[in-house]
């Protein structure tokens, strides 16, 4: 009898945990023959509000246009295995188009091969795959060089045009982490002789990790670390709490300089705590679907589709804040 | 004296105190001593020791809750997403998103959290000690399951508070000291009395070496495996809260994610036994700040972001030979053979 009461409230709990699942509603259903654009899109995951802002512009995008659009989104929480089964499942769909935003850039040549083969076009957002041109029919996404270009610019205004400095690199393969990275270094050393990076290291693009770096920089070079540049906003958040654990103040004693944009940095800036965010904009669902459509309908696009960006400053950041809707 | 030293070497938290001493006294040399360096800021002690001890407050909490866990034979994969459970719930209330009747009430935000993670463990014994389900695929569910509950509590964003008062969990000083401390200080005491002052910590040894004769003895086996479970879970809660505390905010892909091999390993290079059975909660302890040390050194040599993870593999792996019974007796072998042949 006891025994039975439990198998009862296990099966109840499970039910629950199921029901629980189908709401959240990522399932893909059935495709079906209709005249819908149908997209399967292959997210990374949530990883920073950044992130989060794409994801939620291209759900926001598809859900005004239920009756032309039939989105099929996919969660790979952070794995390339995850989001190779999903493009593989697309693939068994036979959706229109696929969508994918690469968590690495390495190692996408079979699965690609695989959807062109399909004849299904691939879309890549936001991050680059290398692959060859051939495997994809655009790219929507930031100049990554670039932003890391005038990050070097305003970082070198903000010190001056001398000081040391340190970095926090993304997930160490991601193309945004790579370019970032280059874009930053190569214009230091090209036009910025005073700027020193001392030191650089990863902190994945998470805030956790960002602070424990930060706090480690601070260890070994302390007061002599002018300023810090974070590959992206929500490391550079971290770092900020690190760096007022240490008794200095962000914005002023270390000035902060990061890329992305989010909401979180804004309040920062307006704090006082932060100097600079290079924009790279996740609001991409309007120029995604519209590239979907003309490859449906057989048109051709531009390999790669720009999105628009720009530099806000603390200065500015009080006033800018309440139009950030990430 | 000499006699205490050789009874102590044969302790089971020796080696592991060891292998510490070891990793932090070569960072002291590569750095030429700064390792060791420590400073007032703003009142508070400073420096890369307080970092190891803070940062490793989390996996210290969890090795706590995990050793019984594995004592008994079984393990739970679970206690990273707790954590991540843990900080939603937390940071949403907070924050006002969840229970907006509370207005951001620090305390009822940590009480609901520890309940969220005990009932989490409570999920977890109830399937392996009631329904029999080995507790690796039993703790596989919500290891899979809770990520996704934490991100449905947060409706998949990144929370970010502004708390002083939760802030303090992670980042608050007493005495100079870091505020977890405080919080893992406590947790030890509580389990050490109750492992080693009342007849539990054998109960539990016996249920690790043999399940079936122990409740033959008229032990409780289901109830002290419910009973560890639950504990794990709140063990992850209060871990949950101190990395969000960190973060100010709840970050649900990422909080915890993965520690629970890291606890294991904590355990395991404290010298218990996965297949469970003798365990000690001080060497577990240990463990746990072994491996926040590798983390911090790697992070103080500066080694390449490209090959952080394969020197702290090799690290792990040259602890985890110097631990292994057989290897040290191979070694022996070998010299003692040399010296025959020398002499």
């Amino acid at each position: 009898m006891k025994k039975r009461t439990w198998m009862c409230v296990m099966v109840a709990c499970v039910m629950l945990l199921a029901t629980a699942c189908g709401a959240s509603g990522d399932s893909p259903e059935g495709s079906g023959a209709n005249e819908k654009l149908v997209v399967g899109f292959a997210q990374i995951g949530q990883e920073s509000g950044w992130r989060d802002a794409e994801t939620a512009s291209i759900q926001f995008y598809a859900g005004q246009n239920l009756d032309t659009i039939d989105l099929k989104f996919a969660d790979a929480q952070q794995k390339q295995e995850n989001q190779i089964k999903a493009i593989k499942s697309f693939i068994e769909m036979d959706v229109d188009v696929i969508g994918l935003a690469p968590v690495v850039e390495t190692g996408w040549d079979a699965v690609f091969t695989e959807a062109k083969d399909a004849g299904i076009p691939i879309v890549l957002v936001d991050r680059m795959a290398a692959v060859d041109e051939s495997l994809y029919a655009t790219f929507i996404g930031s100049d990554f060089i670039e932003e890391g270009k005038n990050a070097a610019i305003e970082m070198s205004a903000l010190l001056g045009g001398s000081g040391k400095i340190v970095q926090l690199e993304g997930t160490v393969g991601a193309s945004a982490a790579n370019d970032r990275k280059k874009g930053f270094e190569d214009e230091i050393a090209a036009n910025h002789p005073g700027i020193e990076i001392v030191a650089s290291q990863t902190g994945d693009f998470t805030r956790a990790k960002g602070k424990e770096v930060m706090e480690s920089f601070l260890k070994t070079y302390g007061n002599e670390i002018k300023g810090i540049y974070g590959h992206n906003d929500d490391m550079a958040l971290g770092a900020i709490e690190a760096i007022k654990e240490a008794g200095l103040k962000p914005g002023s004693d270390v000035v902060v300089v990061s890329v992305d944009g989010v909401k979180g940095i804004f309040e920062a800036m307006a704090a006082g705590e932060a100097n600079v965010t290079i924009e790279c904009n996740p609001l991409l669902g309007p120029q995604f679907f519209q590239a979907c459509q003309t490859l449906k309908d057989g048109g051709t696009v531009e390999k790669w589709i720009k999105s628009e960006e720009g530099i806000f400053r603390a200065d500015t950041a009080a006033a800018d804040l309440p139009n950030r809707k990430y | 004296m000499s006699q205490k030293l050789k009874q102590f070497s044969k302790n089971q938290i020796f080696w592991p105190l060891m292998v510490l001493l070891a990793i932090l006294l070569a960072n002291g040399v590569i750095s030429g001593g700064q390792f060791f360096e420590m400073r007032i800021v703003d009142g508070h002690l400073y420096g890369r020791l307080i970092d190891i001890l803070r940062n490793g407050s989390k996996l210290m909490v969890l090795a706590i809750g995990i050793t019984m866990a594995l004592a008994t034979g079984g393990t739970d994969i679970s206690v990273g997403s707790v954590m991540a459970i843990s900080g939603a719930v937390a940071c949403s209330i907070v924050d006002g998103r969840l229970l907006s009747g509370v207005s951001g009430s620090v305390t009822v935000a940590i009480v609901l959290a520890l309940l969220a993670g005990l009932a989490c463990g409570l999920w977890n014994g109830v399937l392996i000690a009631k329904a029999k389900i080995q507790p690796i695929v039993a703790t596989m569910i919500l290891m899979v399951a809770g990520r996704g509950i934490a991100q449905l509590i947060t409706e998949g964003k990144i929370v970010t508070i502004n708390s002083d008062a939760y802030y303090f969990i992670n980042g608050g000083y007493i005495l100079g000291l870091p505020f977890p401390l405080f919080i893992v200080a406590f947790a030890f005491v509580v389990v050490m009395l109750f492992t080693r002052k009342t007849a539990s910590g054998l109960f539990i040894e016996a249920i690790g070496v043999n399940s079936v004769s122990s409740r033959f003895t008229g032990i409780k086996v289901d109830r002290i495996k419910l009973m560890i479970y639950a504990f794990s879970g709140l063990m992850a809660a209060v871990a949950g809260l101190i990395e969000s505390a960190g973060i100010k905010g709840a970050d649900c892909n990422n909080a915890g994610l993965l520690i629970e091999l890291d606890a294991i390993l904590s355990v395991a290079i404290g010298g218990t036994s996965l297949f469970g059975g003798r365990f000690s909660i001080p060497a577990s302890v240990v463990g746990a700040l072994i491996i926040q040390s590798i983390s911090t050194s790697v992070l103080a040599i500066g080694v390449a972001p490209e090959v952080t993870l394969v020197v702290k593999s090799l690290i792990v792996i040259v602890i985890c030979l110097v631990q292994s019974k057989k290897f040290k007796e191979m070694l022996a072998g070998k010299f003692s053979r040399r010296a025959v042949k020398e002499a």
